[in-house]
């Protein structure tokens, strides 16, 4: 009986040792398969990383992207409303650089569906202030009957003639002048 | 109370009621003779007049003092016709004290040894506040009263006086009744924002008339002179107002587009004015109360700045049907028009003369605008303004005599008249800001 518990205490103790030493000489008898292992999960952990970190750029990514568009919009919707167009004087017609940028801002309205737009004449001190508010009327139907040709519903498009009122340079020199004989579009 | 105050007190309340004129002189002045001064030549001759100053009858300081202010004020207004030639009272042989005012005590050799033709003599008295003036007008060559008038009032009423005998003078001498009574609206930016002003003949009382806090241009009288018709931006836009100036009621047009340039036809509740409500600025005949009554143009391109003739059976406005903006004019039976400028490219702002013969408009030439006159079948155009900056927007007096109009010939934009011959330019008033747009009103406008 007491040999019994002796080799109790024998297996108890020392097969674990074994084990250990098992487990020890595992590593010294078996070298290629532990390697292997830790080398699967240390790839996995930096697997795991480099995805997280793929992850936090493609999220900043999105965000910076989102960002540029949010600035792309805004630099298009400052473009809108900053860019004039400008006009010869005593003339109505327009310039093919302000075709052009009437084309443009055709397309942002496109773009832009929901918005409404006020298209504002004026035009420089020098006339008569009556003829000058049928000439600044002239000037933003032009504008307006362009955009309207580019496909912007004629509902989304208001004209008001300012004349001579609102000059946006108040010199009087033909620098100041070729100035406000524009066309200057405000969102309503 | 003594019976010297009561009779004080009676006479401040009839004063104060009206002013009274009467020729009750013993002599007489002669009928007819308005042929002293032919106002439908353009080139009138100025008549030397001698004015001497008015005799005082108590002699008190306070009645010396505004004697003489009143005889100034004669002195300028007459002056302000254009029709005399005023002759300094430092060659008068005559000691002022001294001179007689009647036809009785005036040694008219005097007078017209100095060369004038024309004697006005005044007698002036003072008494608490009320004043009385006997006021003549002497022919020197024929030695005759031409007239003779005594007035009474209140010493404010000195300028309302002077102006009553000052349109009998330019009455006996022309058969015109003159401009004494007339005024001018026009816009001014003394408060900062354009807003309507109305001066009488001369630029004195200047008042407010709009109070938009906005732009407001165009002013333009009704031919009773109690409507003004003109544009605001006051509710954001350019819209028509037609306004009652005493009762301060009337109508908006406030259609889309611009709803601009308002002018009376004569005699009728009735205005043309440029709509662009259809796409393109066209001008429209509209009641008084701002309801379109009919197009009077249908043509694409600016069409705009109406101007009736006097008998409303012709309307001169400006038009780019040609290419460049010109004055055309339309006979309101026919509908026919005709193109009245051809010299320049830029000819705009038509006002038609009283008379109904010409036409003055500003007409842009190497860059700088001029006012010109031309007749209604395009012979004898006249430049008036030359080489003294920008001028514009001429109008009319109602006798036809002065032209008012807008000038940069001092820096910024006021308001000057000249006669119809473009003698005699000058400043017509000193107000804060640029003044621009006058337009005289026909004859008498009474809004009290």
């Amino acid at each position: 009986m007491q040999k019994k518990m002796w080799l109790s205490l024998f297996l108890f103790l020392v097969i674990p040792g074994l084990l250990f030493t098992v487990s020890c000489a595992k590593k010294t008898v078996k070298p290629d398969a532990s390697l292997t292992q830790e080398a699967e999960a240390e790839a996995a952990r930096l697997a795991a990383q480099k995805a997280k970190e793929d992850e936090i750029a493609k999220q900043r990514a999105i965000k910076e992207e989102r960002l540029t568009e949010e600035n792309a919009k805004i630099a298009a919707k400052e473009q809108f409303l900053n860019k004039d167009i400008y006009f010869e004087f005593d003339k109505s017609s327009l310039l093919p650089t302000a075709q052009d940028i009437l084309s443009d801002k055709a397309k942002w309205m496109r773009d832009n569906p929901d918005v409404s737009v006020t298209v504002e004449g004026h035009c420089d001190e020098r006339g008569t202030i009556e003829y000058n508010l049928a000439l600044g009327d002239r000037r933003a139907e032009s504008a307006r009957s362009f955009l309207i040709d580019l496909g912007v519903l004629s509902t989304r498009l208001k004209t008001i003639s300012y004349g001579e009122e609102c000059p946006t340079d108040p010199g009087h020199n033909q620098e100041a002048w070729a100035k406000n004989r524009r066309a200057h579009f405000v969102i309503e | 109370m003594n019976k010297t105050n009561i009779k004080i007190i009676c006479l401040l309340l009839f004063a104060s009621f009206i002013i009274r004129h009467s020729a009750c002189f013993a002599e007489t002045g002669e009928a007819g003779g308005h042929d002293y001064i032919d106002i439908s030549n353009p080139f009138i001759r100025k008549i030397p007049i001698a004015i001497l100053s008015f005799k005082n009858v108590s002699g008190t300081i306070a009645e010396t003092d505004q004697s003489l202010k009143t005889s100034k004020l004669l002195s300028e207004t007459l002056e302000f016709t254009g029709y005399f030639k005023m002759i300094d009272s430092g060659a008068f042989l005559v000691n002022s004290k001294e001179a007689g005012i009647t036809a009785q005590n005036i040694n008219f050799r005097k007078w017209t040894d100095i060369g004038s033709e024309l004697l006005i003599t005044g007698g002036f008295f003072l008494k608490d506040n009320v004043i009385e003036m006997e006021l003549r007008l002497f022919d020197t060559f024929k030695e005759h009263l031409l007239i003779g008038k005594r007035y009474h009032g209140l010493a404010d009423d000195k300028r309302k006086i002077i102006r009553l005998f000052c349109s009998e003078v330019i009455y006996q001498l022309t058969g015109n009744r003159g401009i004494f009574n007339s005024k001018i609206a026009f816009v001014s930016t003394s408060t900062g924002n354009k807003e309507i002003y109305v001066c009488d003949f001369d630029g004195y009382n200047a008042k407010q008339l709009t109070h938009t806090k906005s732009i407001t241009l165009s002013p333009a009288w009704s031919s009773d002179g109690k409507w003004i018709a003109y544009t605001s931006y006051a509710k954001g836009k350019p819209d028509l107002y037609i306004r009652h100036i005493k009762e301060k009621h009337g109508a908006l047009v406030d259609k889309q587009g611009i709803n601009i340039s308002p002018a009376w036809v004569p005699g009728q509740f009735a205005l043309a004015a440029t709509l662009s409500f259809s796409g393109d600025p066209e001008i429209y005949l509209l009641t008084g109360t701002g309801k379109v009554i009919k197009n009077l143009t249908r043509n694409w391109g600016i069409d705009v700045s109406p101007a009736w003739s006097p008998d409303g059976k012709n309307m001169a406005f400006v038009s780019k049907r040609s290419g460049t903006p010109q004055i055309h004019i339309m006979d309101m039976d026919s509908g026919h028009v005709k193109r009245l400028t051809f010299e320049g490219r830029y000819n705009t702002s038509p006002s038609w003369s009283p008379k109904g013969d010409r036409i003055a408009f500003a007409a842009m030439n190497n860059g700088a605008f001029n006012i010109k006159v031309i007749g209604i079948d395009g012979n004898g155009l006249v430049q008036l303004t030359h080489d003294a900056g920008d001028n514009e927007s001429p109008s009319w007096a109602p006798d036809g005599t002065i032209i008012a109009f807008s000038s940069t010939r001092e820096g910024i934009y006021r308001i000057y008249v000249m006669t119809a011959d473009g003698t005699d330019q000058r400043r017509l008033l000193s107000l804060p800001g640029e003044q621009t747009s006058p337009k005289w009103s026909l004859g008498i406008v009474n809004n009290k």
